[in-house]
């Protein structure tokens, strides 16, 4: 068996919310403190529970263990603690309870970019940069070349990086971050920038560091893709509580499987407003209910909605959004040609079709929204409804999944054509036909 | 799955109340001291037409007004030695007191990117402005040996106590930095005090006017509980040679710059768990 790299026992944490109307969350002023503390004596000579303030758990009785030399990945939804867990792992912010047993050098990637300084040149960033995490100068000088050559700003060494272009700040981030020699390295979503080829190769860098170095490397990630590729194993969090840890492919699946079985149909329970949702499903193009459609099928959105009086301008309007929680369309009743009319008081019945070939395999999700436009909301049902698109589009795009390849299917039309530089308009040389 | 036999490199546990200073990690990390001392220096005076000009330009546009104010227009005593020089003397202490609380006080907030982000001791960024503000006190001390040349005041062995007073300023303003840059992360109400708290401060202190005011010795040692005057009055002493500097202010003195560093640097340990989650 081998080594312990990483030990987690218990580990929560709690951040205090305040409730007190005005007055921004975190820092209070002198003065407010001064005000209530009259208040908080005498509330804490009464035992009494009228607090202020709610506490919140980020985190709750958190333990696993982590090998040497294992690749851990760690997905779920925002808010569910990821973030948290990594920030203690590299002692950012302390734990309210719980222990944490390290064993080795940590080294964190938690944001690109974070100890630079933007009046100073790159070269002087380098070793800035380096030593924020934990490089000694020696150390930084022995890998200065690879770090510039990585980065590839060797030209712009001397210039302030306030004058570089986002791509090269960032190139220049992750190299030096690359560079440390960390036993045990925190990676938290740094792969969100930068440009395509550069995020592979800091996927190759990465995958170097875990399997062929032997490091051990904690990855939180919502890139799926990413995870599988790189790590062995994989914990899921759900409100700050390990919801399922195993096999990366295995989590995976079950985090995009949806958390819990959703069914197709939904009804939905009324709420005090002059239009309301009271029922929403997704069907296939046999008519049955289904939350799991093939990339060539249509896809049918139903909803019904009352209204209690005559509203002018009143629109239903829903919008997809991808795992990730990008919105991939948006689509509103007032697009509706011959136009639908939902104005009138009564309930209504409205059929939404969704083409197939378009969006790509994956999981998705649909809120509704019944609105007047930038007036009033009436009612909202965020990610009332989910769905899978599985299989592949048409014949041709086997392995067309996932979202490295953009967020929908496009259909374009290819074709050969003789030379560019023939006389005409373009549309003469280009000739389509629908 | 038991952990293996070797000890862990990091624990991490909640810590309640009082911290442990972990002076050997502030160690560990020095070369990020002396990497943020350079980048402090490099910055402040980037973009600026006069640049590194300005710090010979502030004080002594500060010295000249002081001196028509108070010594032309006020008359106040100076102990028989030349208004200008007396200022000047009695400042090059102070600004570098006032300079590193100053700038250090909103480095925290300032730096809440790396706070946020990174973990480090945190005590470097306070830290790493009394050893920038230095650039600032040798100029001075190097303009305070121009003024002692022009008024013809002879240098003495007394000189050679000035590292020993300048040490005791920067502890003194090393723990009224850690003070307020730990306290401006919670209430931002310091940003805005410290200006007129150092302004007071000042006044409360024999820059522009010397401790002999005071007459009884009694009276002068209670005084001295404010560290700046046996400072102050410390670099008069070796510089001019005239000082109401004594015995018991000077013990005072020592006392209250170790209070205010100790004090200084357990509550910023205290606090700074809290850094990253209200910064």
């Amino acid at each position: 068996m081998s080594a312990v790299a990483l030990s987690i026992q218990n580990l929560s944490k709690s951040f205090r919310i305040a409730h007190q109307s005005g007055g921004l969350p975190g820092y209070k002023t002198l003065h407010d403190e001064l005000m209530t503390l009259p208040r908080r004596l005498i509330n804490r000579l009464r035992r009494s529970g009228r607090s202020t303030s709610e506490t919140f758990w980020a985190l709750k009785n958190v333990s696993f263990d982590v090998k040497a030399g294992q690749a851990l990945g760690i997905i779920g939804s925002n808010g569910a603690g990821k973030s948290t867990l990594l920030k203690i792992l590299n002692r950012i912010t302390e734990p309210t309870r719980g222990a944490v047993d390290i064993y080795g050098r940590v080294g964190a990637l938690l944001e690109v970019g974070t100890g630079f300084h933007p009046e100073l040149t790159g070269r002087e960033n380098i070793f800035l940069n380096g030593a924020i995490l934990g490089m000694s100068r020696a150390e930084i000088r022995r890998k200065f070349d690879e770090i510039v050559a990585f980065a590839e700003v060797e030209k712009f060494l001397d210039t302030p990086v306030k004058r570089y272009s986002s791509g090269m700040y960032v190139r220049l981030a992750f190299a030096v971050a690359a560079h440390l020699d960390p036993e045990i390295l925190l990676i938290d979503e740094v792969l969100a920038v930068g440009d395509a080829e550069f995020q592979k190769k800091c996927l190759e860098k990465m995958e170097n560091v875990a399997t062929k170095e032997g490091r051990t490397v904690i990855f939180v990630s919502h890139d799926m893709d990413a995870i599988c590729h790189l790590c062995s194993r994989c914990i899921l969090l759900r409100h700050g509580e390990v919801a399922k840890m195993g096999n990366a492919a295995d989590v995976v699946g079950a985090y995009l499987g949806g958390e819990r079985d959703q069914s197709p149909e939904i009804d939905f329970a009324p709420i005090e407003s002059e239009a309301r949702f009271q029922f929403a499903g997704l069907y296939n193009q046999k008519g049955q209910a289904s939350a799991s459609f093939s990339a060539d099928e249509t896809l049918l959105l139903k909803s019904s909605f009352a209204v209690s009086r005559q509203i002018q301008g009143l629109q239903f309007s829903f919008s997809v959004f991808n795992f990730k929680g990008d919105q991939i369309f948006y689509s509103t009743i007032s697009m509706a040609k011959p136009a639908i009319s939902v104005e009138a008081a009564g309930e209504h019945n409205i059929a939404a079709m969704i083409p197939g070939r378009l969006l790509l395999p994956g999981r998705y999700s649909i809120t509704l929204a019944l609105h007047t436009p930038k007036t009033k909301l009436y009612d909202r049902r965020t990610r009332a409804l989910s769905f899978r698109v599985v299989g592949t589009i048409g014949d041709s795009y086997d392995g067309f999944a996932g979202d490295e390849l953009g967020h929908v299917y496009a259909d374009v039309k290819w074709q050969e054509i003789d030379n560019q530089r023939v006389a005409g308009s373009p549309h003469d040389r280009f000739p389509i036909s629908h | 799955m038991q952990p293996s036999a070797a000890k862990p490199t990091l624990r991490i546990r909640p810590t309640k109340g009082w911290a442990a200073l972990n002076l050997r990690e502030l160690w560990n990390y020095r070369d990020l001291l002396w990497i943020l001392v350079e980048r402090n220096i490099k910055v402040i005076y980037k973009q600026t037409a006069l640049g590194m000009t300005w710090v010979a330009l502030q004080p002594l546009i500060a010295a000249i007004t002081l001196a028509v104010v108070f010594g032309r227009i006020a008359k106040l005593p100076s102990d028989g030695v030349p208004y200008l020089l007396f200022v000047f003397c009695g400042m090059t202490g102070w600004r570098y007191f006032s300079e590193t609380a100053q700038r250090s006080n909103s480095s925290l907030v300032n730096n809440a990117q790396l706070v946020s982000k990174v973990y480090f001791p945190r005590m470097l960024i306070p830290l790493s402005h009394t050893f920038s503000a230095l650039v600032d006190f040798a100029l001075m001390l190097v303009m305070l040996f121009v003024f002692m040349a022009v008024y013809r005041v002879p240098p003495t062995l007394r000189l050679a106590a000035i590292p020993v007073f300048l040490f005791l300023t920067a502890m003194t303003a090393t723990g009224v930095s850690l003070w307020f840059s730990a306290l401006s992360v919670k209430y931002r109400d310091c940003t805005y005090a410290l200006p007129f708290f150092l302004q007071i401060w000042m006044l409360a202190s024999p820059i522009v006017y010397p401790t002999s005011e005071i007459a009884s010795p009694l009276k002068q040692t209670l005084f001295a509980l404010n560290p700046v005057v046996g400072l102050v009055e410390g670099f008069r002493w070796s510089v001019l040679g005239r000082s109401a500097l004594n015995p018991s202010i000077f013990w005072v003195t020592v006392g209250m710059s170790f209070l205010a560093l100790i004090s200084g640097a357990f509550f910023f340990r205290r606090v700074e768990r809290d850094f990253a989650d209200i910064i």
